[in-house]
């Protein structure tokens, strides 16, 4: 016997179609959760399962793929991901956000704004936005099919009440198409307004809870809030010590055990290509050199 | 009987075929009145389109009931093609057909005989597949809705000439609905429930 062979892409037909025809029926409905018979993967729930079957549902020959680990590319599970299709389809990989035809992405939207010509694939864990409000499936989906979203904005309203502002900063609701409300997987809110009226389509896969939506291309994708509480985004008061960026979604570093830290970007790539045309921060003045803290 | 070496051939390479296939009909659906090419050539009875019968080999399976409208339920070679290439059972109720595939815009039963899923399982619903003269010549239909960036024109030679106007009811339905995919020789365009006309010219 040979060594195992893989379909294209892992997958078998019979579940790509399955799966095909969730994505297109979530595209006809922009963020309704469709309902899919979600495989095993070779990885753990948690690990992406769900974003890897609908990028394998969706990859071809001629794909250029990314994969991002909030924000990084260099991460194991980006890294791990990345291979998987890098082997089970041959795909061609980058981590340049210009480049990619499909980025899979685990809890960030990268900063170099999408183009029409790509489809952002995000892996979520949690995909029913009202579930830590109401357990019951039952009961969530009669209150999306009624558009019945009192609970989620009585929550918002809590965090008013208990600390003075929407404490909300990642998983942030949004209602897509003036419709359905949906979780936008935990994102930072940063990320929110860049997918209202995004050129690119977002698909959404989630493994263990069986679920799959979308936002299409150019559609209003509005996050909750109150008129005299209105949305905001969130980044640390820094620009990153690598590249000097002010508009970048920050990581904070802990450098040292006596209270040093750092402000970096999330996003590797938009980091990296900025330093690379001469963007310069306060830990790297000199390029590629390191300095001693303290 | 029919054997096997009769009917016209599916295709050489499936899972490439079904893969850009997709890509076309996933791009056409999440940008509403463009034009996506189907680039494999697929075999086909006489009919079925190219757009059509790739689009049946990409999708279909024994998971979705098909309807077929009486021009191509009667044409044996059609029923025969679909039934050995997606194993797709063809169903005499279009009410619980996941697909209908239209060859004669005339015998296009009322749209509400098709299902429009449920308001708790939306996607429960038909997507009618229509034939259609032309997608790139004929009178003008302006589109407005998700996937669209203001609004998008489509120039097309659609039977029934009422289709936007029967398709309305996807506005008072909403999240029920019908989707639509047109399909002329190998190009295809998508209407899904939540396009809109805006404006129709000549």
């Amino acid at each position: 016997m040979n060594a195992p062979a893989y379909n294209f892409a892992y997958l078998d037909e019979q579940t790509k179609r399955m799966i095909r025809r969730a994505i297109l029926k979530a595209i006809a409905i922009p963020g309704y959760q469709v309902p899919f018979a979600s495989r095993e993967m070779p990885m753990p729930y948690g690990w992406g399962t769900g974003g890897v079957q609908v990028t394998a549902a969706i990859l071809g020959p001629n794909d250029v793929l990314k994969v991002i680990d909030q924000g990084s590319d260099d991460t194991t599970n980006a890294i791990s991901i990345r291979k998987f299709f890098a082997k089970t389809a041959g795909v061609a990989t980058t981590t340049a956000t210009a480049d990619a035809t499909v980025i899979q992405t685990r809890h960030r939207i990268p900063e170099a704004p999408l183009h029409g010509g790509q489809v952002l694939v995000y892996q979520v864990p949690i995909p029913e936005p009202l579930r830590f409000l109401e357990p019951r499936e039952t009961e969530t989906r009669r209150m999306h099919a009624l558009g019945e979203y009192g609970l989620i904005h009585v929550k918002l309203y809590e965090d008013i009440a208990r600390f003075g502002h929407i404490a909300t900063s990642y998983a942030y609701p949004v209602k897509v198409n003036a419709r359905y409300v949906m979780d936008p997987s935990p994102t930072p809110k940063f990320d929110n307004p860049k997918m209202d009226n995004c050129p690119a389509l977002q698909l959404f896969g989630a493994g263990r809870e069986k679920r799959i939506y979308a936002i299409p291309p150019h559609t209003s994708v509005l996050s909750l809030d109150f008129e005299d509480h209105p949305f905001t985004r969130y980044r640390f008061d820094a620009p990153c010590a690598l590249c000097g960026a002010e508009d970048s979604y920050l990581d904070e570093i802990v450098t040292d055990d006596r209270g040093g830290r750092m402000f970096v970007c999330s996003d590797t790539d938009y980091c990296e290509t900025r330093q690379s045309s001469g963007h310069r921060g306060s830990e790297n003045a000199a390029p590629h050199k390191e300095r001693a803290h303290g | 009987m029919t054997r096997v070496a009769e009917l016209p051939a599916g295709v050489a390479d499936k899972v490439l075929l079904a893969q850009s296939t997709f890509r076309s009909v996933m791009d056409a659906m999440a940008r509403p009145g463009t034009v996506q090419g189907i680039p494999a050539a697929a075999g086909a009875p006489a009919g079925v389109m190219r757009g059509t019968a790739a689009i049946a080999l990409t999708l279909f399976d024994h998971d979705t009931p098909l309807w077929l409208d009486p021009l191509m339920s009667e044409a044996s070679d059609v029923v025969k093609w679909l039934k050995f290439h997606t194993g797709a059972p063809v169903i005499a109720d279009p009410s619980i057909c996941s697909f209908a595939l239209i060859g004669d815009a005339r015998s296009l039963p009322g749209l509400d005989r098709f299902a429009f899923g449920s308001n708790e399982y939306p996607d429960r619903s038909t997507t009618v597949i229509l034939q259609v003269e032309s997608l790139t010549q004929g009178p003008t239909l302006e589109l407005r809705g998700p996937g669209i960036d203001g609004t998008a024109v489509l120039q097309a030679a659609i039977q029934p000439a009422d289709l936007f106007e029967r398709l309305a009811i996807n506005a008072t339905l909403f999240p029920r609905g019908i989707d639509v995919v047109l399909v002329a020789d190998n190009a295809i365009v998508a209407i899904p429930r939540t396009t809109r006309l805006v404006a129709k010219g000549d």
